[in-house]
């Protein structure tokens, strides 16, 4: 059975503007992909813990010691706009 | 007489150190080779002749000092998204197009310190997303076995070019099968390492936990030879293994004998073209008279695999694009705020594949749906893992197919996206186990394309993997070569 999916919602939280065209034919893709998913749901795995990573790995370290690091301008200069050293976007709050 | 691009990287390193031939005559036969067959393939993205040249040179004067470094002077092709100072770096996506990186990544930093000369950058599925190489943003990548085929994918650009002799070795990265599948649909051997033995600092991450760099090359002892000179812990990456790298090649001579090898039963039946299965039951019992164990092995899990993969990788891909928003690098759409710049940017930047798989991780991960899809998919991934130890309690490999069909047609499963993931069928279970696995060529189909053998070892057990892929490779007998490799199409 097709997954409802409110397609306009979550091409918004991932911050990518579709046209309707474009987010009925995403919609319906991912509909049929997701009934797939169906079946991983219906495994049975109580008390399985989920594996998030293959490596048996807490935490990694390294000495608290300054290393280097990329120049100012290097940084910037695959920026699309820039502005006294810094990345410059456009607003981001209403003025008004 | 054998042309220079035809060499292994073993009989190149000889030649090279006995004087036969210097590095700079190396790279212009791989040069001309690529000259003769781009227009035909289009393996490349950004051809680095002038860096190339120069690392020859140098490497020349190095071995006229007798530097015995194994990958000095030898040509070899990155898959682009592997980050190289100075030298565009795509990912084979708009929204980086004319990315100029400002650092080297650790493999491609190794590399250089290993002498190897880096010949340009190749085609891949936009962001290493696609078994066919049909996703990327600057056109496909044809197969030399047959151009109206596909060379597989994401890595199929380095594939093609290895095969082709356009290098001598490749890089590429696997995170479903991106290196094995290609490597069997060009007829060249593909590596994928165990999880964490190759740093992924400086890889265009798609899914963290499921990415790993390998290798190609046209001989086992090659792929090895490559994965030695990058393998080992790197302090940028805090995934990668922090133990001594195991010997990887130490064994390579050994044979089979007293091997135990299990044939996956999930894997050698329906969904496998009927050609593919025999090829490999041939395979198997070759191994068997050479002395291998054989046994059938049931993995049951792996019929969940695909799908929980299809959960999993978009749900890290969604997460790691977040970050080409048009602020730091790459394109950028004006927008009266910065959030209608942000979604513009990436309506325009990122192609179908990428945006399908983005808005399936961004929906699997969203408030209400999580632990039902990305958690779920991880305990599954858990009770693969589980079968997968048990399995490797009984035997020392496991074997398959590595591609249920052979070189398929451009085009001829772009239209429905689920075809195309059946592409990586074999080779998902090793990634979401964070195991190692090979493709060793075996043969042609009766339409002249290559047919790979898939042999899976458990992780950091690459000494065993090596040497049960250079019995295969010796039993097979492999050494057809492309027909675009051939001298008549090739010669100026």
């Amino acid at each position: 059975m097709p997954v409802d999916i409110d397609i306009a919602r979550v091409a918004h939280l991932a911050r990518i503007a579709l046209g309707d065209d474009e987010l009925a034919i995403y919609g319906d893709q991912l509909a049929h992909i997701l009934e797939h998913a169906e079946r991983v749901q219906a495994l049975p795995t109580e008390g399985v813990e989920p594996t998030s990573h293959p490596l048996p790995m807490v935490n990694a370290f390294r000495p608290d010691v300054v290393t280097g690091s990329l120049e100012r301008d290097e940084a910037l200069a695959g920026a699309p706009d820039t502005e006294d050293g810094y990345f410059r976007v456009p607003k981001i709050l209403d003025e008004s | 007489m054998t042309d220079l691009a035809d060499l292994t990287i073993a009989e190149a390193g000889a030649g090279l150190r006995a004087g036969e031939f210097t590095a700079v005559d190396l790279l212009e036969a791989v040069q001309r080779r690529a000259a003769v067959t781009e227009a035909h393939l289009h393996a490349f993205l950004t051809l680095d002749r002038d860096g190339a040249r120069l690392a020859a040179e140098a490497a020349d004067v190095a071995i006229a000092d007798r530097d015995p470094r194994p990958l000095l002077g030898i040509p070899v092709a990155l898959k682009d998204n592997m980050v190289t100072k100075g030298i565009e770096t795509t990912a084979a996506s708009q929204i980086l197009a004319g990315w100029i990186p400002p650092y080297d990544g650790t493999a491609v930093r190794r590399l250089k310190r290993a002498g190897a000369v880096i010949v340009g950058k190749t085609n891949l599925d936009e962001f290493a997303m696609g078994s066919s190489t049909e996703n990327s943003a600057y056109g496909t990548t044809r197969n030399p076995w047959n151009t109206d085929t596909v060379p597989g994918g994401s890595s199929g650009g380095s594939a093609a070019a290895v095969a082709v002799g356009s290098a001598l070795g490749g890089f590429g990265s696997d995170t479903g099968g991106s290196i094995r599948q290609p490597a069997a649909l060009t007829g060249t051997v593909g590596v994928r390492p165990t999880y964490g033995l190759v740093s992924r600092y400086g890889l265009i991450a798609f899914a963290s936990s499921l990415d790993q760099i390998g290798t190609f090359a046209r001989s086992v002892r090659d792929a090895a030879t490559l994965l030695e000179a990058v393998a080992g812990w790197d302090p940028l990456d805090a995934t990668s293994y922090h133990g001594d790298v195991p010997p990887l090649a130490r064994s390579i001579d050994a044979g089979v004998a007293g091997l135990r090898v299990g044939v996956v039963t999930e894997l050698t039946g329906e969904g496998i073209d009927p050609q593919i299965l025999a090829a490999t039951k041939a395979m198997v019992d070759r191994l068997s008279d050479a002395g291998a164990a054989v046994v059938e092995i049931s993995i049951p899990a792996i019929e969940y695999a695909l799908s929980a993969y299809y959960l999993i990788a978009p749900a890290e891909c969604s997460a790691n694009l977040a970050r080409f928003d048009g602020v730091r690098y790459g394109l950028r759409v004006d927008g009266a705020t910065t959030e209608e710049m942000m979604g513009k940017t990436r309506a325009e930047g990122f192609g179908p594949e990428v945006t399908r798989r983005i808005l399936l991780g961004t929906y699997a991960l969203s408030a209400g749906y999580y632990d039902a899809f990305y958690g779920q998919a991880q305990r599954v991934r858990t009770l693969l893992r589980n079968e997968f130890a048990t399995a490797y309690a009984k035997v020392d490999v496991l074997v398959s197919p590595t591609s249920p069909t052979t070189a398929f047609e451009v085009g001829a499963k772009t239209e429905d996206p689920l075809t195309m993931y059946l592409s990586d069928i074999c080779t998902i279970p090793t990634n979401l186990a964070g195991d190692a696995a090979i493709s060793v060529p075996i043969g042609l189909d009766d339409g002249g394309l290559p047919i790979g053998f898939q042999i899976m070892v458990p992780a950091l057990c690459e000494e065993t993997m090596f040497r049960a892929a250079a019995e295969v490779e010796r039993l097979a007998g492999f050494a057809a070569r492309p027909p675009l490799a051939t001298s008549e199409v090739v010669a100026p």
